[in-house]
């Protein structure tokens, strides 16, 4: 039985490190700014904490296979031993914890910076939104309570007295140029969504009643799918869209059609 | 010595057959709640059983089930998780194998407030038949995941299943909440009160450590949890707005409520949510540190330290809530604390993983079926466990949050560990519970498909978490890189569908072993805590009629000079 549980505890390894380093499905490649380091950091964890796995489990196989010792003595506890095992995974730990932290402070910078690609993401369900503030830089006051009527093309309820809002731009893709920073002001119209750009590295939930923001910058041309990643009802599954990063020539070609489509 | 002896002492002269069903002897309450979670797995495995088909095999219509809608799925979802958490998970380590055996091993007649304890689980069943009903109500049960996060949970209008079903969520948590304050006081003064003479702390066997440290933690965390289901509940239908905003439009409907915050539930569900965590594994903890001790013939290793890192998770376990809530919303430099704490109580964890492995070094190992799955234990415990730092960096669970790698590290570390010691105690304390010895054969048979069912099953789900695959979705076709996943999304309910079917070995074996199991002698594996000095099945009299007085360790394994490889605590002091 002992042979047996250790041939098991060796399978499960052998079995993991194989699916791990063979991995049929991993990180889609990564397109922001901060998706070099993330993925970086994730390297790291990957191997430190995979060789942690791998040496448990060969410890725990070594253990298994130890009879006892012959002078019949058995240990109760070794206070050295606690103290040295704990302060090295102690270490450990929190080496990485504070390599991950410098990370997190250099995604969430407090400082804004000027100059920055302006949108406007809600949360319905189960559509996501994307408003632009229009030549003026002002997106217009909504109250969706009062104005929201999606089948005349004002699913967010602009106020239709507030003249900021009538060049706002609206879209279902979120259209943004390479190389600029992208300000997101996230909000929700009815339940909590997340807005999940894995190519990006971005995810951040919307919550209704907050307006939250967060960036990212869009380092490569293409298409990328955005999914809905907290739990808003039946449709959540489908509640997909699309960030189209193209250069910043298409992008002002865009923006003019829509600024045109709007005045209209 | 008179505080040994209680008013339900009574109760045991009265005929067996009545006894049985509204007694207030703790042995018959532990058995009691082992059933009930029993009922609950069964369930809350059915449920699971039919997203894993339904997620792959998307138009298979299965007999008596019929065609299942998204709606249909989050129900299931939302069953499965409530099930697993509180009425398995939280119910049957701590107040199944807890109202049993904590009595025994203390050496006291009965747990300190009788009435209460038994009160505590006829309101486990009330909430259990509650929670139930919601599948047979219009709109089905509750679709808004076990985390209830409103708006969603809080508006009729969200969606099928967010009517009459989420109220009876939110009547059966309430119900839930109350049982568990009641079973929980009963521990922390039984422990407090009524440990036999000569049971000092340090002689307490790490079980019943982990069960006092779990109450604790019910009594401090069960209590918000009630006051936000009523607090969602009057916002469901007395027009207050403690969780809804202003301005809301809900499936175009105008929403008359205003000044809540959603954050807020969050922050409350999940400073109850992750100490329930810890509720639910330390007593598996215990369970393993226990078993490890005793099939190695070996005292535990570092029992103080092991004590203390029960006690350091028990407190860290209330500072960590917020690593749920990285991309909640809430302010980054919060992120900053709860990463680092949540470091922090890695730290008495893997000490306790050292400790399990410098237990089984060079002892005599007896491989039955309880140390196979307290090894298993182990095993899981590091697997699952290792991906928790991972986890609590908000740079990495950006990306990671609310994906499949979040389902595998919690099922791992959570649902499976915590399996398996519900597993290897009741294998261990079957003979105690119901006088008969559970097959050895099947009992391993048993284990190794369920171990290496485990591993393919939750494995590869870090897999579709790293490709970017969000939790909860009851469809693969609606994003179309998930659709792409579909392949490892069979593999996994393949491996599901093994692991659950290996099960009704344990099933088999359990009810054959009730009935025509071996008969068991008083201390078959030769155990020195005091629930062996007892006959099997523990009579219903317990140590009401016997003086106690315990004189040794609980684990006195090959001491040198000794008669035999171990010393029962209340053997006379040497």
């Amino acid at each position: 039985m002992s042979t047996a549980m250790r041939l098991a505890l060796l399978v499960v390894v052998v079995g993991c490190a194989y699916l791990f380093l063979a991995h049929p499905y991993w990180f889609p490649a990564g397109a922001s700014a901060t998706s070099d380091s993330i993925d970086r950091q994730f390297r790291i964890a990957f191997w430190v904490f995979g060789a942690l796995f791998v040496l448990g489990h060969l410890v725990l196989i070594y253990v298994l296979s130890k009879r006892p010792h012959a002078d019949g003595k058995i240990p109760s506890g070794s206070w050295r031993l606690e103290i040295t095992w704990t302060l090295a995974i102690t270490v450990i730990f929190f080496w990485f914890n504070i390599s991950g932290e410098h990370l997190w402070s250099r995604m969430m910078p407090a400082e804004r910076e000027a100059g920055q690609i302006e949108i406007e993401v809600t949360g319905a369900q189960f559509q996501w939104y994307f408003r632009y503030p229009g030549a003026d830089g002002v997106f217009g006051r909504t109250d969706a309570q009062k104005f929201a009527k999606p089948s005349e093309g004002n699913p967010l309820g602009i106020d239709p007295g507030d003249p900021a809002g009538r060049d706002d731009i609206l879209a279902t893709a979120m259209v943004v140029p390479v190389g600029r920073d992208i300000q997101l002001h996230l909000r929700a119209q009815d339940v909590v969504h997340s807005l999940f750009i894995p190519a990006m590295r971005f995810k951040q939930d919307t919550v209704p009643g907050m307006e939250i923001h967060s960036h990212f910058t869009p380092t490569q041309i293409g298409n990328y799918e955005i999914a809905c990643a907290e739990l808003c009802g039946m449709g959540h599954y489908r509640m997909r869209a699309l960030v189209r990063v193209v250069s910043k020539d298409d992008f002002e070609k865009w923006i003019k059609a829509q600024e045109a489509a709007a005045s209209r | 010595m008179a505080y040994f002896t209680f008013p339900s002492a009574d109760l045991t002269k009265r005929p067996v057959s009545r006894s049985h069903f509204f007694s207030t002897d703790h042995k018959v309450i532990g058995r009691q709640y082992f059933f009930l979670s029993l009922a609950a797995v069964l369930v809350g495995a059915w449920l699971s059983l039919l997203m894993r088909i339904h997620l792959v095999w998307p138009n298979l219509t299965l007999p008596l089930v019929g065609e299942i809608k998204p709606e249909n799925y989050l129900a299931q979802l939302t069953m499965h998780g409530t099930l697993m958490v509180f009425f398995v998970l939280s119910t049957v380590p701590q107040s199944g194998f807890g109202t049993f055996f904590l009595p025994l091993q203390l050496g006291a007649s009965n747990m300190a407030f009788p009435r209460l304890t038994a009160t505590g689980f006829w309101t486990a069943l009330l909430s259990f038949f509650v929670l139930m009903a919601a599948f047979f109500v219009p709109g089905g049960a509750s679709g808004a995941g076990w985390t209830q996060y409103p708006p969603l949970s809080a508006l009729a209008s969200a969606g099928p299943g967010q009517g009459l079903g989420t109220d009876l969520w939110l009547v059966s948590i309430g119900l839930f909440c109350l049982s568990s304050l009641m079973s929980a006081v009963g521990f922390v003064v039984t422990t407090l009160r009524h440990r036999a003479p000569g049971m000092t702390w340090l002689r307490m066997p790490l079980t019943c450590w982990s069960w006092f440290v779990t109450s604790i933690l019910i009594l401090l965390a069960f209590g918000i949890l009630l006051a936000a289901v009523i607090s969602l509940m009057l916002d469901r239908h007395a027009g207050t707005s403690f969780f809804i905003p202003g301005g809301l439009l809900v499936s175009g409907k105008v929403i008359d409520h205003a000044g809540g915050s959603p954050l807020m539930w969050q922050h409350l569900f999940w400073f109850f949510g992750h100490p329930e965590v810890y509720i639910a594994v330390l007593p598996a903890m215990g369970v393993t540190s226990h078993l490890l001790s005793v099939f190695a013939r070996k005292p535990v290793f570092g029992y103080k330290a092991m004590v203390g890192a029960t006690l350091a998770i028990g407190a860290l376990g209330f500072m960590v809530w917020g690593h749920h809530m990285f991309v909640s919303g809430m302010n980054p430099y919060a992120g900053f604390a709860f990463s680092t704490l949540t470091t922090a109580i890695a730290v008495p964890s893997a000490i306790k993983t050292f400790n399990w492995v410098a237990t089984l070094y060079r002892g005599k190992i007896r491989y039955a079926t309880p140390l196979l799955f307290s090894a298993g234990f182990v095993s899981l415990f590091i697997t699952g466990g290792l991906t928790g730092p991972i986890l609590a960096q908000p740079a990495l669970d950006i990306y990671l949050h609310d994906t499949y790698f979040v389902v595998a590290h919690f099922h791992l570390i959570m649902a499976m560990a915590g399996l398996f010691a519900i597993f290897s105690a009741t294998y261990f304390w079957f003979p105690k519970m119901f006088g008969r010895m559970m097959d050895e054969n099947l009992g391993r048979l048993h284990f190794w498909i369920t171990l290496l069912g485990a591993y393919a099953t939750f494995m590869p789900m870090h897999l579709l978490g790293i490709a970017g695959h969000p939790r909860r979705y009851s469809e693969l076709t609606g994003v179309q890189y998930v659709t792409a996943m579909a392949p490892l999304q069979k593999f996994v309910t393949v491996a599901a569908i093994v692991t659950l079917v290996g099960q009704l070995i344990f099933l088999l074996n359990l009810f054959w072993s009730i009935r025509k199991g071996a008969a068991a002698e008083a201390n078959p594996w030769g155990c020195g805590t005091l629930e062996w000095t007892l006959a099997s099945p523990a009579p219903l009299k317990g140590f009401v009629e016997r003086q106690i007085q315990v004189n040794h360790g609980p684990y006195e394994y090959n001491i040198a000079g000794a008669e035999k490889d171990f010393i029962m605590q209340d053997a006379p002091a040497s």
